[in-house]
């Protein structure tokens, strides 16, 4: 799915990399936890979370995640915006919750990415 | 790239935000080095875990990566307060970490059995009240 399609499902608000928007993700992932999606995640995903801090960028840098959504109204602030810009990702913000954005991105195509259950 | 490349850091304890600035440099630097994106991924996931842990268990401490065309091998050093039972500490979901560190998005006792899984060696040197000393090697060849 192109993240120019996840901004649009979610009428999100795009913090940056709007140069980029028109790339695609494969898969999505979930979670408030960075420990989980470090532990979890093995695939490059769109990230969905709750939490807003810098380690969130610092996480997605590591496990090459180019596309973070903000859930719940959650906006980045100054340092969390450039920090992403620098490692070139796209950031946007969504006020919908966990649940509902990731129903909308799922039921939209966006398949999940979990390991073996 | 026959001779190794030595590279050394200092991980400040006090402040979590710049926790994985470290981690951040060497994986550009294997990236610049033409490193397979997989080995560079697991670099960098396993390094961070281990600078997270610095920060969050242990004040800090000092990284030191030697590189080479074969592989990397990373030595994370702290002064602080030791794993009392490892093998515990390497079970999945066991945590000391405090709710403050829960509530930044870390703590789920997850990060040395990432470790384990990203790494190929991986060496746990710890005492109680001295520190801890972590020593991770990655195989870079195919
Ligand atoms: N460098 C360290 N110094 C002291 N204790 C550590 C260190 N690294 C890990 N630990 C201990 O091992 C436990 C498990 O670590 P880990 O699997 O990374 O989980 P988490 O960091 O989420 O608690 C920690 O909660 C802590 O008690
Ligand atoms: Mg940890």
């Amino acid at each position: 799915m192109k993240l120019a399609e996840v901004r649009d499902i979610l009428q999100a608000k795009v913090f940056a990399g709007e140069k980029i928007i028109e790339s695609e993700v494969d898969s999505a992932f979930g979670s408030d936890l960075m420990s989980d999606v470090l532990a979890f995640v093995n695939d490059r995903v769109l990230l969905l979370t709750g939490l807003v801090n810098l380690q969130v960028v610092r996480t997605a840098e590591m496990m090459d995640i180019s596309a973070i959504v903000f859930v719940r109204g959650k906006c980045p602030d100054e340092s969390i915006i450039n920090l992403a810009k620098s490692k070139n990702m796209v950031i946007m913000s969504t006020a919908h919750t966990m649940y509902v954005a990731s129903g909308k991105l799922y039921s939209n195509g966006l398949a999940g990415n979990e390991r073996e259950v | 790239m026959a001779e190794v490349m030595k590279l050394h850091y200092v991980v400040s304890g006090d402040d979590f935000t710049r926790a994985g600035e470290t981690s951040s440099k060497v994986k550009k630097t294997l990236n610049q080095l033409g490193f397979r994106p997989e080995v560079v991924r697991k670099v960098a996931i396993a390094m961070y875990e281990g600078e997270i842990n610095m920060v969050i268990h242990a004040d800090g401490g000092t990284i030191d990566v030697d590189i080479s065309s074969d592989e990397i091998v990373i030595v994370m050093q702290d002064k602080g307060p030791g794993i009392p039972d490892v093998e515990k500490a390497m079970q999945e979901g066991f945590s000391t970490a405090s709710n403050n560190v829960r509530e930044l998005g870390f703590g789920a006792g997850m990060g040395l059995p990432n470790i384990k899984k990203y790494s190929d060696v991986m060496e746990i040197d710890t005492q109680v009240g001295k520190g801890t000393k972590l020593r991770i090697v990655i195989y870079a060849k195919e």
